[in-house]
């Protein structure tokens, strides 16, 4: 039973009903990083998926900027409760960047410049669910926002779209990554109100 | 959500306000005792939640601004957002004796831990500095002596939170440093014009790369942009800063 907190009445938000439980809508666009923000240069830019001993495949910025590209339009939940409604980015779906590898590897750990992780199962990553972007709003992705190039899976916390994204190693077990191995949820999914590890 | 049976870090426990001072003209101080509470480290948050009649709530993040305690009390301290949901009520509404509930802590990785011996920098920007005053405190709590500096960025005199505390326990203990860097106001004769920290300031109020400190930076977006690229530029290791950001999600339209 909740306490009531004498005199507060607070604020309701038409828009409310769109949001997942726990966050409020924000119009601006908070930077979360645990470290400083690395420069990436483009020529020495380069996305690889391994699967733990080798690399399966790999890419520089003129190849992946090569491949067939998509319009999203997503809302974005941050764990840190602002949410964000219809962003648009454009980026390469990871069922293009997967569609070649023939894997029965059942879960990823995502890479970026500056060392972080994090992990998913696959099946969360393919099938519409998951793109490298590159452009936010039309224009390059400021480094602050992940640029060059970030992950992008909005059905799940934002701190899983890992920002400076330069990979993913198949797994056949699910292993915690940066934040989820800090007191973080193993999965994130904003609907089910999953932000810590042990709710 | 957790069931009440199950005591973890994110039950809900209720807390009482047992304290309430301000700090600056818009920014306060509030002291709770919290059932149950599992003890924190310093540089970990809470969740803080309010309900209102109707069974409408709010929940924000702070950061925990006090020392580990055995006895179960926590203080943060809150900046009035002008059009805050939440800050208003726990600047100007709330009363001593009131109830509400908090969960955590949470957040392991902006934390010091008191086993750490290595010098630490501490640069704050506003209100940034509620985490590292925690870590101050729980550095003076524990009696560890490892070399502290903090670099304190606030806009004019009026808005340093802390500062007899921080002077007194900088006056007694030599390798706790602190250094004021105000930006719009500075008190006459202040050695330094007010404005942004800048290179100079980096490189003559912050410890020499050499001596390998651990950096925590808290404060909003910009700010802890600005002072890692200039630690970095002075030299320091990139793997050794520890940034906290927040941004301008409070004061929401």
């Amino acid at each position: 039973m909740a306490i009531i907190s004498r005199g507060f009445t607070g604020r309701r938000s038409a828009t409310d009903a769109k949001l997942p439980p726990g966050q409020y809508l924000t119009t601006d666009f908070p930077v979360l990083s645990a470290g400083p923000t690395p420069h990436i240069s483009l020529d020495r830019w380069e996305f690889t998926i391994d699967d733990g001993s080798n690399i399966l495949q790999r890419w520089d910025w003129k190849s992946f900027r090569e491949l067939p590209t998509e319009n999203i339009t997503v809302d974005l939940h941050c764990v840190t409760r602002w949410s964000k409604l219809g962003t648009s980015w454009e980026g390469v779906s990871l069922d293009v960047l997967l569609a070649d590898t023939k894997t029965d590897l059942p879960y990823a750990m995502f890479r970026s410049y500056g060392d972080y992780t994090t992990n998913f199962p696959l099946k969360d990553v393919t099938k519409k669910q998951a793109w490298i972007a590159f452009k936010y709003d039309g224009a390059d992705l400021e480094p602050e926002h992940g640029g060059p190039a970030r992950l992008l899976v909005p059905h799940l916390y934002l701190w899983k779209s890992a920002k400076w994204i330069k990979g993913m190693t198949l797994m056949p077990h699910d292993k915690p990554g940066f934040w989820e191995s800090l007191g973080y949820h193993i999965y994130g999914d904003p609907w089910q109100e999953q932000r810590y590890s042990d709710e | 959500m957790a069931g009440t049976t199950v005591l973890g870090r994110v039950t809900w426990r209720s807390a009482r306000v047992v304290g309430l001072h301000d700090e600056t003209a818009t920014a306060r101080t509030l002291a709770f005792t919290v059932h149950d509470w599992p003890g924190h480290v310093a540089g970990q948050h809470i969740d803080l939640r309010l309900t209102a009649a109707d069974g409408y709530s709010a929940v924000r993040s702070y950061s925990i601004a006090s020392a580990p305690r055995s006895d179960g009390r926590i203080e943060i301290t809150v900046e009035r957002l002008p059009n805050g949901e939440v800050s208003p009520y726990l600047t100007q509404e709330i009363m001593v004796s009131d109830e509400l509930e908090l969960r955590g802590p949470v957040g392991g990785w902006f934390v010091w831990r008191n086993n750490q011996t290595e010098p630490i920098q501490l640069v704050a920007g506003g209100s940034g500095i509620v985490p590292l005053m925690a870590m101050i405190r729980s550095r003076a709590s524990v009696g560890s002596t490892a070399p502290f500096r903090l670099l304190y960025s606030v806009r004019e005199p009026a808005a340093v939170f802390y500062r007899n505390e921080l002077r007194a326990l900088s006056n007694h203990d030599h390798s706790m440093i602190v250094t004021y860097a105000y930006t719009r106001v500075a008190p006459e004769g202040w050695p330094r014009p007010p404005g942004r920290i800048d290179a100079k300031l980096i490189a003559s109020e912050t410890w020499s790369p050499k001596l390998r400190a651990t950096t925590y930076i808290c404060g909003p977006t910009s700010f802890v942009e600005s002072a890692t690229e200039l630690l970095i530029a002075c030299g320091q290791d990139r793997a050794r800063i520890k940034t906290e950001r927040f941004g301008a999600t409070g004061g929401l339209k």
